[in-house]
Formats: C-alpha cells, structure tokens, sequence
C-alpha cells in the first residue's frame, strides 16, 4: 500500500515516499506527507499500522531535537540511525510494540551521505539504495540493474522515475503522486512531486 | 491503567486480575467455556478475572434482563448469537452461584457472505471546510446487534463554542472521549487564556487515545473548527461572506436556521477571511479547520473526510460537488444530499440528518431533518419529470406530424 524508496549518491541521498492516507478501501488523504525532518540535513521516512507511524516518528523527531538543545551539536545520522533501532528494539517485546517500516537519510560532514533501512523487527542496515512496502518487490532489482556508485543527481532522478513508471505499470494499487526530496551538505531540498506517469 | 492516569486516580486496583484488559479474558469463542459444564476446572479460573481468589465480584444478586444486553452504540455490530442467560450456577462451587460479565461486543461483523473490506463503524458523517467555514453532518440512527438501537441520536457533538466533532464507533466512548476533550480544551483555555487550535485539539485527543490502542476502544471523530486570533482587531468580514447567515435567514427552507445554545465567546474571533472567490488560501493562523482523529492512532489534516460504513457513498457525492469556493447554502444542500444518499444505500446509516456549521462566529446548528420525507420527495419528483418527459414526447410527435401532413 505504502511505498518508500532511497538512493544514494556520491554526495547527496534522494528519498522518494508516496502521498496516499488510506483508511481500509477509502484514501482519505492524497497529499499526506512520510517524511520527518529529524535535524536539518537528517530525513526519517516511516510508514506501517496507522497511529504507530507517527507516534514513534514523532518520539524520535523530538529526542533528536531536544539531543540538539542539551549538547549544542547534532546527532549524526548514523547515531539517530542507532538512536532509533534501539528505541524500536526496546519496545519490540513489549505489550506495545510500533509496526513501524523507516527508510533514515542523512548528510554528515565527516562521513558524507547515509542511507539507513529499518525494519519493524528493529533490523538496521545502511544501504545504497533501499525500498519498503509491496512496491518494493517491484523496483528493487530496477535499482540492482542501474545503480551505480557515481550516480550524478540527474541520473539519480531518472531512476527514480524508472522505478515509479514500474509502479504505475504493474502495482494493483493506484499512487497517483510521491513527494521527493534529496538531502547534500547544504540541507535538505523539496523536490518537484513526481506524478506517476512522469517520463 | 491508562484511564486513571488520564483522570488522575492514584487508587491501586485491589485485585490486579481486575485490570487486564478485556479483551484478553473474554473471546467470543470463550463463551462456550464459561457456560459449559466446566471442562477443565483451570479453565475456569484462568479465563475469568478475580476466579481464582474469592474476588468480591462472587456474591450473588438478581440481574434484570436487558443489563445483560450489550449497550446502546453507535453502530457498533456485534455478533447477535450472544447468550443472555449469564446468571449460571457454577457447578464447580456450587455453593457460590455467581455472575459473568456480559461478553463484549467486538466491532467486527460476522454475517453470512463474507465481505471483502472489515466495516466498523456503521454511520455516516463528513465534514468539510469551504470559504463560509465549515459544515459537518451526520445521521442519527444508532444500530446495535443487527437493530436500530435508537433512530434519534446525535452524532454530532459540539465541543466548544467553534468546534464540533462528529462521532463514529462506539457510541458510549465517543460521549466519553468527547466530555474528556471538552474538559482538556476548557482547561487549556483557562490557563493560556487562548483557544486551543483545532490541529491542537486533535493531537491532544490522539495522545490521550495512543495508551487503549490495541484495546476495543473505538472512536473516529472528524473535529471541525474555526481558528481564530482573539487579539486581532474586530475586522467586518467582507460582504460577500458577512451576510450569509444572516441573509440565508430569510431565505428558503433549505437555509441555516440559529439554533445555537452556547453563548459565544465575549470578544468574538473574527479574522480576516480569505477575499478570493475562487483561488483556495493558505490561510496559516485563523480559519476554517478540519482534522480527522482515529482511536487506532491515525490523525489527518485536510479539507474533506467523511467516516462510517456510509462513507463510500458520501465520498462520491461530496468529491465531484465540493468546492472552495461554495456559498453556504449550496455546502449545506450538498452535505445534506451526501448523508441522504449515504443513508439510502447503507443499512447502518438512516433516520434524520444533523447539520452544523462553524464559522468564525462560532457553530450554528440545523434544525434535523427526517430523510425519510426526502425519499418520498424525491420519488414524486421522478414521477413528475418521467410524466413531463412524456408529455414532451407526445408534443414533438404531434408537431412532426403536423409538418408531414
């Protein structure tokens, strides 16, 4: 139903996630944002069981910022990335667990750009480029085939935009718009909302 | 529990087993187990709370039928093959006749032919926000057990003076869970000496709701408000929104009649409202607000949702008929044509049809409007077109034929 992808470049990660709200058959919102600014150049996208999402994406937005008001300095994305998995380890075996799915992009200035992907089971791996939700039995071996470690971001776009052509080919469910954004040393950038469709 | 943190009770529960939640204790299917002949005597005192020990729970009193019965509820369809004879003597203990708890009513059907999508929630509301403020509408018929429990019973609730919500689920928590709002906002507004927004207002209630997920705790509110800056000097509205209540007044049936009980604020919230016609504003402060709040967790700002197993059919009307830029009456006509639909196909959703709107003056409340009458309406409308059309017909016909010959 939901759909969330990353690539990452040489100096820069895209992240795309789609805009539908859906409640049982019905999409009650068609322009709902995934996306969480956790600092000024970290992304979590999240999706999963309805409130979890943005309960949980709210709890780590905030103890990121309040790390940020108590030390001075940022967390960087590899330590929200592990900030995170512990807080969804944690609450794996208890009474409340968060299904929860989270794609984490960052910019460090030391390590350069960073892809974490998450998984309800608190499994953490950083990756070059990641997808979640059904679609992403759709686009993953898309970005196996044409993925490069040199990406420039127009090509990086483009392949984004392969992989959402796939969707709206065969994905049985309607994903009329993604919000796109892309996040290089100089902070984050809205990108234009990629239709599906869009060539 | 998470109510007694919420109310501030600091009272420990005597016997913990009291305290688990429900759902864990009772299944549907566990119902054979408790008025069985007592299969395994662990069982029993594993499934029921407070068993085991000699709980005060265990005393033996007269229940009146229909305490037996599940309670009045929005919609709330449980399954109809629940035993209501739970005064039972324990075969085990045969000296301590004692008395079960009612099983409870889960919020998922059972009928015969499967259906393809869970329905909870058998009603029918929307809210939407246009340039007049907002209108939010609802039926009125509570089912219970494949029955209507109640064909006059508010859906709408009004929270303060520019806010109301429109409830679904459980009718007995959306009462509650509404009084509790009301409280927090009252409380709130004492305090900071402000309006609580109504984006505030819903994230408070979704927080106070996040402790009973996974509970049978349901509700499904659309708040609908209007914004406003208290500070801001008393600007008049521009003319062409000034007047529509008042000039709608005069006008036909079919206009919003004041029928408000809440006195309004003393120093009323009157920001400036958008001037554009058509161009839908991004207002940032003060307007119209239309939030959707779930006891699952979820929780949507937007400008159109409709909610309850009636809420497909309302979509469709509303999603080819709603716009910024509509007049108050036409938002009132089509919210009002949206439930009658919704309430013509829809089994769960009937009777009359509620309407408010909000606007920056406060929520103005609609006299309820039996649908049944409508139907009929409309029906002789039909029949008067079909009949004109007919009669059309036959003039043509005649005036062709005049020409041939």
């Amino acid at each position: 139903m939901e759909y969330l992808i990353g690539i990452q470049g040489p100096d820069f990660v895209l992240v795309a996630a789609d805009n539908v709200a859906a409640s049982s058959i019905i999409q009650m919102k068609h322009d709902y944002d995934k996306m969480f600014k956790l600092s000024e150049k970290i992304l979590l996208l999240c999706v999963g069981e309805a409130g979890d999402t943005v309960q949980f994406a709210e709890y780590i937005q905030k103890n990121v910022q309040l790390y940020k008001m108590r030390n001075g300095y940022e967390l960087s994305p590899a330590a929200a990335a592990n900030f995170t998995r512990k807080n969804l380890a944690d609450y794996l075996r208890s009474r409340t667990p968060y299904h929860v799915n989270l794609l984490l992009a960052g910019f460090d200035e030391a390590d350069g750009p960073g892809l974490y992907y998450m998984d309800h089971l608190s499994a953490l791996a950083k990756a070059p480029f990641a997808a979640h939700g059904y679609g992403a039995f759709l686009t993953l071996s898309i970005l196996d085939r044409y993925y490069r470690p040199d990406l420039t971001r127009e090509e990086a776009v483009d392949l984004l935009k392969k992989c959402l052509e796939e969707l709206n080919k065969r994905f049985i469910l309607n994903l009329p718009s993604f919000t796109v954004r892309l996040i290089d040393k100089d902070g984050i950038h809205d990108m234009e909302k990629l239709p599906v469709g869009a060539k | 529990m998470a109510l007694q943190d919420v109310c501030g009770l600091q009272t420990p529960p005597l016997f913990p087993q009291w305290s688990a939640p429900l759902s864990q204790s009772f299944m549907p299917e566990d119902s054979t187990h408790l008025f069985g002949e007592g299969i395994h005597g662990e069982a029993f005192s594993t499934r029921l709370p407070g068993r085991g020990a000699l709980s005060p729970l265990e005393f033996y009193m007269p229940i009146a039928e229909y305490l037996t019965q599940s309670p009045i509820n929005f919609g709330q369809i449980s399954l109809s093959s629940a035993p209501t004879n739970l005064l039972k003597i324990d075969h085990q203990h045969p000296s301590l006749p004692s008395i079960s708890l009612p099983s409870p009513t889960p919020y998922s059907i059972s009928p015969s032919v499967p259906l393809p999508f869970t329905l909870s929630h058998g009603t029918t509301t929307l809210g939407f926000a246009f340039q007049g403020g907002v209108i939010a509408a609802a039926d009125t018929r509570s089912s219970c057990s494949g029955k209507v429990a109640c064909p006059a019973s508010p859906k709408v609730l009004p929270i303060h003076s520019h806010l109301v919500g429109t409830t679904s689920g459980t009718s007995a928590d959306c009462a509650l869970w509404k009084r509790i709002l009301a409280r927090e906002l009252r409380l709130y507004q004492l305090r900071h000496r402000r309006r609580l927004s109504t984006g505030g207002a819903a994230k408070l209630l979704s927080h106070m709701l996040h402790p009973f997920k996974g509970t049978e705790l349901c509700v499904a509110a659309t708040l609908c408000g209007w914004d406003g800056d208290e500070e801001k000097d008393e600007q008049p509205i521009t003319e062409k929104y000034a007047n529509t209540p008042t000039t709608q007044l005069a006008a036909s049936d079919s206009c919003i009649q004041s029928a408000a009980t809440q006195p309004f604020i003393a120093a009323p919230a009157v920001c400036k409202s958008p001037t554009q016609q058509v161009v839908k504003p991004r207002s940032g402060i003060c307007g119209p607000r239309v939030v959707y709040v779930c006891s699952d967790g979820l929780r949507l700002q937007g400008e159109l949702f409709s909610v309850g197993s009636g809420s497909p059919y309302a979509y469709s009307i509303l999603d080819s008929s709603v716009y910024w830029g509509m007049s108050v009456q036409e938002a009132a006509s089509v919210a009002r044509e949206a439930v009658y639909r919704a309430t013509y196909r829809d089994a769960y959703s009937g009777n009359n049809v509620d309407l408010y709107h909000v606007t920056a003056k406060g929520w103005r409340r609609r006299e309820r409007e039996n649908l049944k009458e409508e139907y009929y309406r409309e029906k002789e409308r039909e029949r008067k077109r079909v009949a004109e059309r007919k009669t059309e017909k036959i003039a043509i016909l005649k005036c062709d034929d005049r020409d041939i010959v």
